[in-house]
């Protein structure tokens, strides 16, 4: 589904990217730790598109489409969403006019007739039920005067009503307590499904048991380092990351 | 002074002697006409040197035709009044055609208290003796002068102490004419102690052959205790211009509300407000949207006047100028040695969307109370561009992710409008707009 070969960033002239290889099939969950710093929040924001990030070098194809030509709005509309670290707030922008616009421009997108009425508001409901979204908040303006696990939860049932093949959770638990963390992997793993692919971005393993993924990858300095399965973040949990960097030293000095 | 002369358009006014007695056959009011144009004289048409006018350029737009002074009545048919129409909008209908009232194309308020008619036949009126030209500020505005010594007709309205209009008057303008023309309503509404209304204005240019400049003067009147909920709708088109002069004059614990909405595309408006607070406990609020694209020039000049003690103002004018459009806003709040505690505000913010467009904002505050409350603010820039990233990442193209920023950028002014179905209307303009 999503093939990245080689890819290198940076922004304002600081590489911060170099050279990321990573293959995600249909259906798969893939953790990408790191320190920070590590280049975790930037490999989102280049796969999300966002324009103060240049792409000196390297790949990206997404169901065989150049993901890299396409702007933002055409790689959502491609089936790419990205859980913001940060969501805006939006003042005078209601969450619902707002949901109502992205899904009709992906639908217009798709071919499909516009969703309007009765029909939204009934899949309003469900997905909002699905990921236990305070319904008192969808009239509300865009994010605004929301808590920060609000915000965080909103993301997901954003992507519980956009339904993309591939979203990218970037640091999604940053910020949450223990039960909002719950309520959101909830929500995640509710939507997890053999067509759907996960990027889970995380500094700590604490969200990965919640949401287990096939795959663990530790970015270090702008590429991966390591690879493995879900134990890899267990031992990088008791390890920490510096056992990781010195393996690295040794390989590169070699 | 030698630069107007060169123009036809004032020779007109000057030389054509059955231009002034044309308007002085109708009425009674040959001495304050009269008085007018001497003050126009001294005064003259406004150029980039006269102070309230440095960015606004109006002598361009009256050089570019030999205008008529239109003084004839015509009449419009329901087509035409059907434009203005604002859906869902339970109201009374007014159909001025060029300021004369065309009762045929209106559904009037009736009962007891309400006086609404055809200001020149309301010369004799108490309210009309009363106030008509007494707002000290017209004076100072050549415009003004200029409508006080030549104005055709407009509309008169008084309601009596402790009448409310049950609906919402929607007063539709309808500027037409045959050749280029200049045409010069006036109106005149008073609201008596305690009476309380709501009026919608907005305006129909019909004729794409011909240009016609509005040069309209609104005196209004809110007595004690009154309210007015005032409404002023500018959806204007390439063959129109307008300098559109309201002068209100507030009496003790009345409230004033008024909302000014330009949107494209007359090429020229000009707006003059003032209001004149000769009472104490007083409320005021202006509000103002001005989204203009193409090369329109848009000019609000603001003046609250705080004559008396305990008054509260608030100015709101937020401006989304598009494309080249060219915005200029002037706060004027003036603040007598005798208004203490008085609350007065104002912000100006504006997004300049177009490479091309500008904003020369002023805010003028003179103050001689010192026991006051006082305030202004300033902001022009662009969408944050996290916000933009945020919305086109769901999805969203960015030319409708500018619609929904500038419909969130003007939400604060449109949500205080209280007529639902005006609202929607507007929000609909602005979405139509932004979405072209």
């Amino acid at each position: 589904m999503l093939t990245i070969k080689n890819l290198h960033a940076e922004v304002e002239g600081k590489q911060i990217l170099k050279g990321i290889n990573l293959e995600i099939g249909k259906g798969e969950t893939h953790a990408i730790m790191g320190p920070n710093g590590s280049g975790k929040s930037s490999l989102a924001s280049v796969l999300a598109g966002r324009d103060n990030y240049t792409v000196t070098e390297g790949e990206v194809w997404f169901n065989g489409k150049n993901l890299l030509d396409l702007s933002p709005e055409d790689r959502a509309r491609e089936g790419v969403f990205l859980a913001f670290q940060y969501p805006v707030e939006i003042p005078g922008v209601s969450n619902l006019n707002f949901l109502k616009t992205a899904l009709n421009e992906i639908r217009t997108y798709k071919g499909l007739p516009t969703i309007e009425g009765r029909d939204f508001l009934k899949l309003t409901k469900e997905k909002q039920q699905l990921v236990d979204f305070n319904a008192n908040l969808m009239n509300r303006s865009l994010n605004e005067g929301f808590s920060g696990g609000e915000k965080k939860r909103n993301e997901i049932f954003q992507l519980a009503m956009l339904d993309p093949q591939l979203a990218i959770l970037d640091e999604t638990d940053s910020g949450l307590d223990i039960d909002a963390l719950r309520i959101v992997s909830n929500g995640v793993n509710k939507l997890r499904d053999a067509e759907k692919s996960f990027v889970v971005i995380t500094h700590y393993q604490r969200l990965l048991e919640y949401i287990v993924p096939d795959f663990v990858h530790v970015l270090y300095n702008g590429r991966i380092i390591k690879t493995g399965t879900k134990e890899l973040a267990l031992e990088l949990e008791e390890r920490g990351y510096d056992w990781l960097k010195e393996e690295l030293h040794l390989k590169e000095s070699v | 002074m030698t630069s107007d002369i060169t123009l036809p358009f004032y020779q007109a006014l000057t030389t054509d002697v059955n231009a002034l007695s044309t308007c002085q056959a109708q009425d009674d009011l040959q001495g304050v006409r009269r008085e007018a144009l001497e003050r126009f004289a001294v005064l003259g048409l406004p150029t980039l040197k006269t102070e309230a006018w440095r960015y606004s350029n109006i002598q361009r737009y009256l050089k570019e035709f030999p205008y008529e002074l239109l003084y004839a009545t015509t009449t419009v048919p329901a087509s035409v009044v059907a434009q203005a129409a604002i859906p869902e909008l339970d109201c009374y209908r007014i159909v001025l055609v060029n300021g004369h009232l065309q009762a045929d194309h209106s559904e009037l308020p009736a009962g007891k208290g309400i006086t609404i008619g055809a200001l020149s036949a309301h010369t004799q009126a108490p309210g009309f003796t009363k106030w008509f030209n007494k707002q000290h500020h017209l004076a100072q505005e050549s415009l003004a002068t200029l409508n006080t010594a030549f104005f055709t007709d407009g509309l008169y309205i008084e309601l009596a102490a402790n009448t409310v209009i049950d609906k919402p008057i929607h007063i539709v303008h309808v500027y037409t004419a045959t050749q280029h023309a200049f045409i010069q309503p006036r109106h005149l509404w008073v609201l008596n102690r305690s009476a309380a209304a709501t009026i919608i204005e907005s305006a129909v240019h019909p004729d794409a052959d011909v240009v016609t400049f509005a040069n309209s003067v609104l005196e209004t009147v809110v007595e004690d205790n009154a309210e007015l909920w005032h409404y002023n709708i500018q959806l204007g088109d390439q063959h129109f211009r307008e300098v559109h002069t309201t002068a209100a004059q507030q009496q003790a614990n009345s409230r004033y509300h008024h909302f000014n909405f330009t949107l494209p595309g007359t090429p020229f408006t000009r707006n003059n407000l003032s209001v004149a607070l000769n009472g104490s406990y007083t409320e005021t609020n202006l509000n103002g949207l001005y989204l203009a694209n193409g090369s329109q020039h848009v000019d609000n000049h603001t003046f609250m006047d705080h004559i008396m003690p305990n008054c509260n103002s608030n100015e709101l004018y937020k401006g989304v100028l598009l494309d080249s459009a060219n915005g200029v806003f002037t706060g004027r709040i003036l603040v007598h040695q005798e208004a203490q505690k008085t609350n007065a505000f104002q912000q100006n913010n504006n997004l300049l969307l177009g490479a091309k467009a500008d904003i020369n904002s002023q805010p003028q505050l003179e103050i001689y109370a010192d026991d006051v409350k006082c305030s202004h603010g300033f902001t022009a820039g662009q969408f944050s561009e996290e916000s933009m990233f945020y919305l086109r990442s769901r999805g969203i193209g960015e030319d409708a992710a500018k619609a929904l920023m500038v419909n969130a950028f003007s939400h604060d002014i449109t949500d205080e409008v209280k007529v639902p179905a005006l609202q929607h209307y507007l929000q609909e303009q602005i979405a139509a707009i932004m979405n072209n």
